[in-house]
């Protein structure tokens, strides 16, 4: 077919922030099916909860000290995550730097402090359906956070090479802040439902 | 010895299943010598065995497992809603197929000029019409079939509570256990394959399963109702009428999921009284050198591990009870007719029978599988 | 670089960096574009390529090539079945051959081929030069490859799956499952769903962000509607079959107790988690297959679909009803009346939008005049045998009623019904209609129609008797019943009349063979259809359109039938697309598109080990996981001039 041109885009910027950017809206998708994940195997744990009849079946209510450590980690960690965004978006390349290297810190933590966090759940695995779940959900959002982790680690590397000078690195940036406010609200919830649940 | 690899050849050329009895009209299975592979020497004769079975004491013949010939309140109500939905359903895809056909029938101006963007916004809003009529015709329908369904529903579920006589089955892989307890739980009847429930009351079915989940269907009688594992569950059975109605577990459950039927034997009152009478004694000694071979032999053969004969110190749980074995109408859930040439057949070789069975093929000397056979055969 | 154009043109392009399309001559642009977007040539070519046609091709094929494996899985089923008590196929391989039968057809045929449509056909359609994610789309596929050919070799060394197509526990639980076969079904069903994510996540994406401008919501094809639903499903469905398979695996190999009754466990868990996917699982292969009857009606009748509004509102109904059916697979279980009505009442609810879809599509038809080419004859057959199909879902989604029917041949005719006649038939259409696009050249009408009434007539004389051989009590899954059964002459027959439709398939395949090399060449849109695929050549260069089309209304290429608006200012050194806003589609960026990359195979191959070899030991996933990083740290670096990756 012939052409007739009616539009001219090249003034267009090749990056931006948030919705603009298709890698956003790939973000969000994976961060919706991984919810859906977390919230089907919530929603195990409290079908196996309903048809037992004692809940947490064989074993006391798990330890509440390295879970709870966790949790304030994480959320502490929202203030760093997103000053990280902010100088993202204003594309200032050494505190996104610096941002970066404390987040990937402030990532390893809460993995650290999980290695006491499954005997803490002071059953196994393979007792009982109980200790199955609970696993499988600590399980579940550990993959979570190491996959997170490891991006934000390669990102980091990536910023003090040549490639951190794109523009497109800040969109980057903010999509891995975007992420990491999901693995922190994922926790959140998946704490209530592990410590509190067989608490009530 | 040449007597034992006669009887292995001919074991052997039937390598194919029997008839299974349970399909068919109770008279035709008591001239039933189509089977082949009899036993020789000194084992009854087939008849004999079906013959003073209590079924020639049924009247009618039965009809053959289906939904279409309900011979129950629960199988009659789903009928009744089989029809109804059918028929709303033919009608309705007549209906569509009309309008299909009239739209592509319809002679419409050709007119190559036209674009194809230009529609008659006269036509346009008939359309829109129809189109709106059609649905509101559609969600009428649904609204009549979802209340159709509830009622039936219902009406089943009022079956529950009334029953006169409780059954238990029990699904195994690939056969099923059949229990009517009694308020002395050793006294209980125990029997596998088979139930007998009387003409006219409605019976309660509690079913369980300790392997994987199973089906039980009998068409001609009720709905069907799965067997899972840690949940009970229970059903309620009425036949309306004397007959034998064969089932099928209808849950995929394994190698023989093809091979898992049961036979529901509706009686009047007074049969089912004597045929449960019967069932409460243990098993009698056998009579005779033949059968006395064969209790010793099936006592020392392992079968005792997995069978029970009430009357002898066979206790096993594995397999089905024996102690009337040949009071059935069928072996290995309706794999093989009851008899004798069947019958030492599946003991030879029970895998060649019925592939991946549970019970493994023990080596027994022919004149030992005749013993065993003649012995068995007696158990009514 | 730019070694075709020599020196970029004017001063103030340089200042933009790179060569632009803005007044390029036609012949030189397509030089430019053509290097720019090449796929290499050869092997080498071939394994790093993310061209979404390419990729989309090699799906297609593979599909059908699944589709090939289990209908003769099928037509060894009805050899045993046409007897009764025949004795050509054991118990053993028996329930392999279904349970292969099933799960090839719903999770390496029917939804894949489903996808591999979509990214073929979604770029295009709305105007772009390829998906969001190439990469991510080309490791789809070969997760997808991996998968089928794993659960297909250890078919051949006796270790197929053999608990049907839905697996229930304790029947592939740890205690009765034999071997090694339900842990090769599981973890087929992790890799089909990877790829099958990877895919929904990437037209999510491409639909919202890249389609042309001008192409706001009312203006999207009524296909690429359908597939966006479609991937919405995926989304949310696809992770409780992960879930579920991962439970299952876990309880086979490290003892979990998720599905064990006597450890606080649950058989009934599997089933909902199952069913949770499994029935929306049906849905995502029958949306995008109304998407192709609304794509080839209007072309067929020369008119626009009617109720294009009403149409997308049904499919977005489907969409969110199809995940409170669940239950309607679950009848036979036992639930409380109440629950019981619900579920019948939200199954017959989705007859309200299948029907406006179906009534709207008559309505086209009523105000058109139709044109009996042979995608038209598909798209006839479909409505013909969906509507029965979906009937016969009325009558099952009764629970009364379905406690007769459930798990016989009733229900075995209601879903072929539904697939083979509702989605099946229209993917045959589609490629009746699309193969032009895709090769250049037309299937012989001739055959197309042979081909058409054989598997119509031969499907409907297959399956409707099983209607009958349900009611009358023949239960699914049986390997063999008894010959008084009564069932054989209607098993015998129905078994002869497979052979038809194995026939008709025969010359589908035969057609497409002979029209390859021999079909009539096909220009650029032989139908004169109206959305933008037919803007380009046939087959589409590699940068699908040499400028990007500019939407000006809902059926583009009717209103304008001779002029393309188009934009410029593209680069066409570097792989550029538009991305523009969700709602009105008003370009936003020039996005840079990913090269081509060995990467994604690679991860897929470390992917895959890791995946098989969980199937042995837990610490495959541990090892795994190593050069699984290494495969995406390498496939995300970007790497030469800042822009030039994903
Ligand atoms: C493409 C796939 C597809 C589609 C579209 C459907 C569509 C429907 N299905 Fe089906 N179904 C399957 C594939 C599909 N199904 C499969 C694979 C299984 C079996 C799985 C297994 O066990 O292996 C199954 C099983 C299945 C069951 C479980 C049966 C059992 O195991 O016992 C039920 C029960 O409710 C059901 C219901 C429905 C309903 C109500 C619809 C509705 O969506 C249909 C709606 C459409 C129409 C009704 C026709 C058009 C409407 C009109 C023309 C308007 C006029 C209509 C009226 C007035 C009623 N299906
Ligand atoms: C899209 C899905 C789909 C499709 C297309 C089909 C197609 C067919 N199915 Fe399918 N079927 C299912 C999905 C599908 N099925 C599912 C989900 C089940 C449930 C499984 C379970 O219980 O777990 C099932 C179960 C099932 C059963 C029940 C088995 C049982 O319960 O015991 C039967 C029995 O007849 C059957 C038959 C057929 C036949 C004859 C076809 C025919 O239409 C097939 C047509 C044949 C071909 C397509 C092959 C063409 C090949 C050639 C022409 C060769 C050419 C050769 C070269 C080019 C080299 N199917
Ligand atoms: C390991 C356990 C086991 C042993 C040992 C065993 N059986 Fe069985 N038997 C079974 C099982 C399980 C069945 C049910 C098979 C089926 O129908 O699938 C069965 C079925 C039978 C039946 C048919 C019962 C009926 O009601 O239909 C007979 C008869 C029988 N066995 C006899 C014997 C004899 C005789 C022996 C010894 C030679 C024997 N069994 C040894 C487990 C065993
Ligand atoms: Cu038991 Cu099927
Ligand atoms: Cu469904």
């Amino acid at each position: 077919m012939r052409h007739r041109p009616v539009a001219d885009v090249s003034h267009l910027p090749t990056y931006d922030f948030g919705a603009a950017s298709p890698m956003w809206w790939g973000t969000l998708a994976f961060i919706a099916l991984e919810a859906t994940g977390f919230a089907l195997a919530i929603g195990t744990y409290f079908y196996l909860a309903v048809l037992a009849r004692r809940w947490p079946i064989g074993a006391p209510a798990p330890d509440l000290l390295p879970g709870t450590a966790i949790l304030i980690i994480l959320v502490a960690s929202i203030v760093p995550n997103h000053l990280v965004e902010l100088w993202a978006r204003r594309q200032d390349l050494a505190k996104v730097r610096l941002g970066i290297v404390v987040m990937s810190i402030v990532g390893i933590l809460p993995l650290i402090v999980r290695i006491w966090e499954f005997p803490a759940l002071r059953i196994s695995w393979d007792q009982n359906a109980y200790g199955s779940i609970v696993w499988f959900l600590l399980g579940l959002h550990t993959t979570h956070l190491l996959t997170d982790v490891g991006d934000t680690f390669v990102l980091a590397v990536l910023m003090f090479t040549q490639q951190g000078k794109a523009g497109r690195r800040f969109s980057d940036v903010s999509d891995n802040a975007f992420y990491w406010d999901f693995v922190v609200v994922s926790w959140v919830v998946l704490y209530l439902v592990i410590y509190w649940a067989p608490r009530m | 010895m040449a007597r034992c690899m006669s009887l292995l050849a001919r074991l052997r050329k039937r390598t194919r299943p029997l008839m299974s009895p349970a399909f068919a009209c109770p008279t035709q299975i008591s001239s039933g010598n189509r089977t082949t592979g009899r036993v020789p020497g000194k084992a009854a004769d087939p008849t004999q065995w079906i013959g003073t079975a209590p079924m020639l004491v049924l009247a009618g013949c039965s009809d053959r497992q289906s939904a279409l010939h309900a011979h129950g309140a629960n199988a009659r109500r789903i009928f009744d809603l089989i029809w109804s939905f059918g028929a709303v359903a033919a009608a309705t895809w007549l209906l569509v197929m009309l309008l299909l056909a009239a739209a592509l029938l319809r002679q419409c101006p050709a007119d190559a000029t036209r674009s194809p963007l230009e529609t008659d916004p006269h036509q346009e809003r008939r359309l829109a019409c129809a189109v709106t009529s059609a649905v509101a015709l559609t969600v009428l329908v649904l609204i009549m079939l979802t209340t159709a369904s509830f009622f039936a529903g219902k009406s089943i579920a009022s079956l529950s509570g009334t029953e006169t006589l409780t059954v238990r089955i029990t699904g195994h892989q690939w056969w099923w256990e059949v229990r009517y307890p009694k308020d002395e739980p050793s006294q209980a009847i125990v029997t596998a394959n088979e139930i007998h429930v009387p003409v006219g009351e409605p019976v309660k079915v509690e079913l369980d399963s300790p392997d994987v989940i199973h089906s039980f269907w009998v068409p001609n009688l009720a709905g069907k109702r799965d067997l899972i594992p840690g949940r009970p569950s229970e059903l309620t059975l009425i036949a309306d009428k004397p007959g034998i109605y064969r089932g099928q577990c209808a849950e995929f459950c394994g190698y023989q999921h093809a091979h898992m039927a049961i036979t529901v034997v509706a009686e009047s009152r007074e049969a089912f009284d004597a045929w449960q009478s019967r069932q409460d004694a243990a098993a009698p000694a056998p009579d005779g050198d033949e059968g006395r071979r064969g209790q010793q032999a099936f006592l020392s053969t392992g079968c005792a591990l997995c069978h029970t004969i009430r009357g002898t110190h066979a206790s096993g749980t594995i397999g089905p009870d024996l102690t009337h074995l040949a009071s059935r109408r069928a072996l290995a859930a309706d794999t093989l007719a009851m008899t004798p040439g069947a019958l030492a057949a599946w003991i030879a070789d029970p895998q060649s029978m019925k592939p991946g069975a549970k019970m493994p093929r023990i080596a027994l000397s022919a004149d030992d599988l005749n013993a065993v056979v003649t012995y068995l055969g007696s158990l009514e | 670089m730019s070694g075709i154009a020599g020196k970029s043109a004017e001063p103030q392009q340089e200042a933009l960096k790179g060569v632009r399309d803005t007044g390029l001559e036609e012949a030189r642009l397509r030089a430019f574009l053509a290097h720019t977007w090449r796929t290499p040539k050869g092997l080498y070519g071939w394994l790093v390529t993310v061209d979404h046609k390419l990729i989309g091709r090699r799906y297609i094929v593979t599909a059908f090539l699944f589709l090939i494996l289990a209908g003769l899985s099928a037509v060894a089923m009805r050899f045993q079945l046409a007897q009764s008590e025949a004795g050509h196929i054991g118990p053993d391989l028996y329930n392999q051959l279904f349970t292969m039968h099933g799960t090839t057809m719903m999770f390496l045929f029917a939804v894949p081929v489903m996808e591999a449509f979509a990214i073929y056909l979604v770029p295009l359609m709305i105007g772009t030069r390829n998906v969001a994610f190439p990469r991510l789309n080309a490791f789809s596929y070969w997760v997808y490859l991996f998968g089928g050919l794993m659960i297909w070799v250890a078919f051949a060394f006796e270790t197929g799956a053999d608990a049907g197509w839905f697996s229930y526990v304790p029947l592939a639980g740890p205690e009765y499952g034999i071997g090694k076969r339900p842990d090769f079904w599981a973890q087929m069903v992790t890799y089909t769903e990877v790829s099958a994510l990877a895919v929904a996540v990437e037209i999510i994406a491409t639909v919202f962000k890249q389609r042309a401008p001008g192409m706001s919501l009312d203006r999207i094809p009524l296909y690429v509607w359908s597939v966006l639903v479609t991937a919405f499903v995926i989304l949310f469905a696809m992770p409780a079959v992960m879930v579920s398979s991962t439970m299952l695996i876990l309880d086979r190999l490290v003892g979990t107790k998720f599905f064990d009754p006597t450890a606080g466990g649950d058989a009934l868990l599997w089933q909902h988690l199952f069913w949770f996917f499994g029935h929306p699982e049906v849905y995502i292969i029958f949306i995008p297959a109304t998407g192709f009857v609304s794509a080839i009606l209007p072309t067929f009748v020369r008119r626009p679909v009617f109720g294009y509004l009403g149409i997308v509102l049904s499919l977005v109904a489907i969409g969110f009803l199809s995940f409170g059916l669940w239950v309607h697979h679950m009848f036979a279980t036992g639930l409380p009346q109440l629950g019981e009505s619900f579920f019948t009442a939200s199954s017959l609810m989705i007859a309200i939008p299948s029907g406006i879809q179906i009534f709207c599509w008559i309505a086209t038809i009523w105000g058109g005049r139709p044109i009996f080419a042979t995608p038209m004859l598909f798209v006839l057959g479909f409505i013909f045998t969906f509507v029965i199909g979906g009937l016969t879902g009325v009558m099952v989604a009764s629970v009364p009623l379905d406690l007769q029917v459930h798990d016989t041949y009733f229900v075995v005719a209601h879903f072929h019904y539904v697939l083979v006649g509702g989605a099946v038939f229209p993917l045959l259409g589609a490629v009746y209609y699309w193969f032009p696009k895709i090769s250049g050249r037309m299937l012989s009408e001739r055959l197309g129609r042979w081909n058409f009434w054989l598997v119509f007539v031969g499907f409907n004389l297959t399956f409707f008797p099983m209607h009958i051989l349900g009611l009358q009590g023949m239960p699914r899954r049986v390997y063999t019943y008894p010959p008084a059964s009564g069932w054989g002459e209607m098993n015998l027959f129905i078994s002869l009349s497979s052979l038809v439709v194995v026939a008709g398939f025969a010359l589908f395949f035969l057609n497409i063979l002979l029209s390859l090399r021999n079909g009539r060449i096909a220009g650029d849109n032989p139908w004169r259809a109206s959305t933008l695929e037919w803007a380009t050549t046939s087959p589409p260069p590699s940068y699908d359109f040499s400028r990007l089309p500019v939407v000006t209304h809902r059926e583009p290429l009717w209103a304008e039938p001779d002029l393309l608006p188009v934009v410029e200012g593209l680069r066409v050194d570097a792989r550029e697309v538009l991305a523009g806003t969700v709602a009105d589609a008003v370009p936003q960026l020039r996005v840079p598109s990913a090269d081509n990359s060995i990467w994604p195979l690679l991860s897929a191959i470390a992917v895959g080990g890791a995946f098989l070899g969980s199937i042995y030991t837990p610490w495959a996933v541990v090892w795994g996981a190593i050069p699984v990083s290494i495969g995406f740290i390498c496939w995300f670096w970007p790497k030469g001039e800042p822009e030039d990756e994903e």
